[in-house]
């Protein structure tokens, strides 16, 4: 496929590139701080697509992998001293190496099933960690401060993360395109369709599912390494929280399901929305409980998310929103 | 011999669906399946392409032993299957659902290469000028027009058709055997389930018949629609015999 051809392969690289740069330039580190909140649900979102939206499993537990990814990476660089690319990389292996062991079972659940057994998961890896001595166990762990020695003191270390997790996002929503429009990712949505019929046909579900599984736990790894270093500190708390992910979910849903342009649409709209609530003083305490209800309302009656129904009332933007 | 069914059986709980059902199919014929409803024809096909696993007996296929492969195993080997319920993948386009049949069928194809022959099959089938509509779209007759589409696409040495008459109108199925025709006279090898009896008499170079599991006639159309133990299971009444056999 001749992906670099198309407009809708373009286009959210389009929008993510020219955002990252503005803030890079302008140099505001309030300005740094939403962006990094919203590439950081872009990439988890688009991530989480290529399960949901592309495969069609429904992953409850998905943080469990920004946690995981997160606390591996989070020691390697802290602990152990390795640079941040390879820390952030490391993170995402193990992610995608836990999502290989587990998925090698769990996928073999479908429906209800699969996702509550996602949710034990997530529990699971959470009651783990805190028990697990060499990653602080419950109190966590804390940035060793001679780390950011390295950036040029923690204000720089600041802005370099930025631009990792950046390149992150840029790289999961192409990783999102090409693998929509392969032959494997054609696979993928023969399973999502009717994976009996699928396999019927040749589809090696199995061993199609478990790597979409692998895909879409990678960045996820990867932006928890970022996400906890920028914090300084890493505890189970913050890594495996169960209303993340269902957050997630909805701005997968909100966003549209299957499409590449959807997760980033629904993240950007889900955090301004989110961030309207919390400040708001009639909301704040609600904003998971307007989330529910706005999952509610998008399976009742736009089941294929914002940039599914643009895609069905304007066929000719098909080309232009992938 | 392209398929050799050996002495299968297939037992669900308490129910024995399948009793040491044995044939062999050459290649190129049309092998007509026939039988009363609850006779076990599409649990003899679920056994034959890997979706259920026989309690005993031996499904060979082109001279390799498939039993209890996976059914995307039996696909990449040449097997493909029109479904008697049909199962588009409906948020796919038409063109779309024949492409995961050329990509993950025997050959294997590549995208594009997958999409020039999805459109090839969607023509011989007459579909191809919706190719590019979604397939829950399309009526029951162009459903299973996509669902034959589909397993032509993945260039199968042997088709199995479930059914792919039932529900269609008069010209409806004309056109459609006329369909199953030209595919067998490209030298596909057919084993068709059908209870539309004009159809597979005519249409089928041997029967089989299955009653409650078991197979109790096997032969030329003539000679399964005169076996007596035929028309007492299925036909019901002797003169459908001279009926089926004068069309």
């Amino acid at each position: 496929m001749k992906a670099w051809r198309q407009l809708g392969f373009w286009l959210p690289l389009a929008i993510i590139f020219i955002w990252g740069l503005a803030v890079l330039l302008v140099r505001q580190d309030t300005s740094r701080e939403t962006a990094f909140t919203m590439l950081m649900f872009i990439g988890l979102a688009s991530s989480l697509n290529i399960l949901l939206g592309y495969t069609g499993y429904v992953s409850f537990g998905h943080i469990v992998f920004f946690g995981m990814g997160g606390y591996t990476g989070f020691y390697l660089l802290s602990e152990q001293n390795w640079p941040l690319v390879a820390a952030a990389l490391a993170g995402g292996l193990v992610s995608s190496v836990i999502a290989w062991l587990v998925g090698s079972a769990v996928l073999r659940l479908r429906g209800a099933y699969f996702a509550l057994a996602t949710i034990g998961i997530n529990e699971a890896a959470r009651a783990f960690v805190n028990n697990f001595g060499p990653f602080g166990g419950a109190t966590g762990m804390f940035v060793n401060f001679s780390v950011y020695e390295r950036y040029g003191g923690a204000g720089e270390a600041l802005w370099t993360t930025f631009t990792y997790l950046w390149i992150v996002t840029l790289a999961v929503l192409v990783v999102s395109y090409l693998v929509k429009h392969s032959r494997f990712g054609l696979g993928l949505l023969a399973i999502r369709e009717d994976e009996d019929t699928a396999m019927v046909m040749g589809v090696k579900a199995p061993r199609a599912k478990t790597i979409a599984y692998m895909i879409s736990a990678f960045a996820p790894g990867m932006i928890g390494t970022l996400y906890f270093f920028k914090n300084g500190n890493v505890e189970p708390g913050d890594a495996f929280q169960l209303h993340m992910s269902i957050e997630m979910l909805v701005m997968v849903m909100l966003g549209g399901m299957g499409t590449v342009m959807g997760p980033l649409v629904g993240a950007v709209t889900y955090q301004g929305l989110r961030g309207y609530l919390l400040t708001s003083p009639i909301f704040k305490s609600l904003h998971l409980a307007v989330a529910g209800f706005i999952l509610l309302m998008i399976i009742l009656f736009v089941p294929t998310g914002a940039v599914g129904w643009v895609r069905s009332r304007f066929r000719g933007l098909r080309r232009v929103l992938q | 011999m392209i398929l050799q069914v050996q002495d299968v059986s297939k037992r669900f709980g308490g129910l024995q669906a399948l009793t040491n059902i044995t044939f062999d199919l050459p290649e190129g014929q049309i092998l007509g399946l026939i039988g009363p409803n609850g006779a076990g024809k599409t649990t003899l096909f679920n056994v034959i392409n890997g979706v259920y696993t026989p309690n005993r007996g031996r499904v060979i296929f082109r001279g390799e032993d498939i039993t209890g492969l996976p059914s995307y195993e039996v696909a990449r080997r040449g097997l493909a299957r029109a479904h008697q319920v049909v199962r588009p993948l409906t948020d796919l386009t038409v063109r779309e659902n024949v492409m995961v049949g050329a990509c993950f069928g025997r050959e294997g194809h590549s995208l594009s290469l997958a999409a020039r022959q999805a459109d090839a099959a969607l023509e011989k089938v007459g579909l191809l000028e919706r190719a590019d509509q979604p397939s829950g779209n399309l009526n029951v007759a162009q459903k299973k027009r996509l669902e034959m589409a589909r397993s032509l696409a993945a260039k199968p040495y042997l088709l199995l058709l479930d059914e792919v008459l039932a529900g269609l109108n008069p010209s409806e199925i004309a056109a459609m055997m006329e369909m199953v025709r030209a595919i067998r006279d490209e030298g596909f090898t057919i084993l068709m389930i059908e209870h539309v009896m004009q159809a597979v008499m005519s249409i089928s170079d041997r029967i089989l018949v299955l009653d409650y599991g078991v197979l109790i006639a096997q032969g030329s159309p003539e000679e399964v629609a005169n076996d007596p133990q035929v028309i007492e299971a299925y036909l019901g009444d002797p003169k459908m015999t001279e009926r089926l056999l004068a069309e």
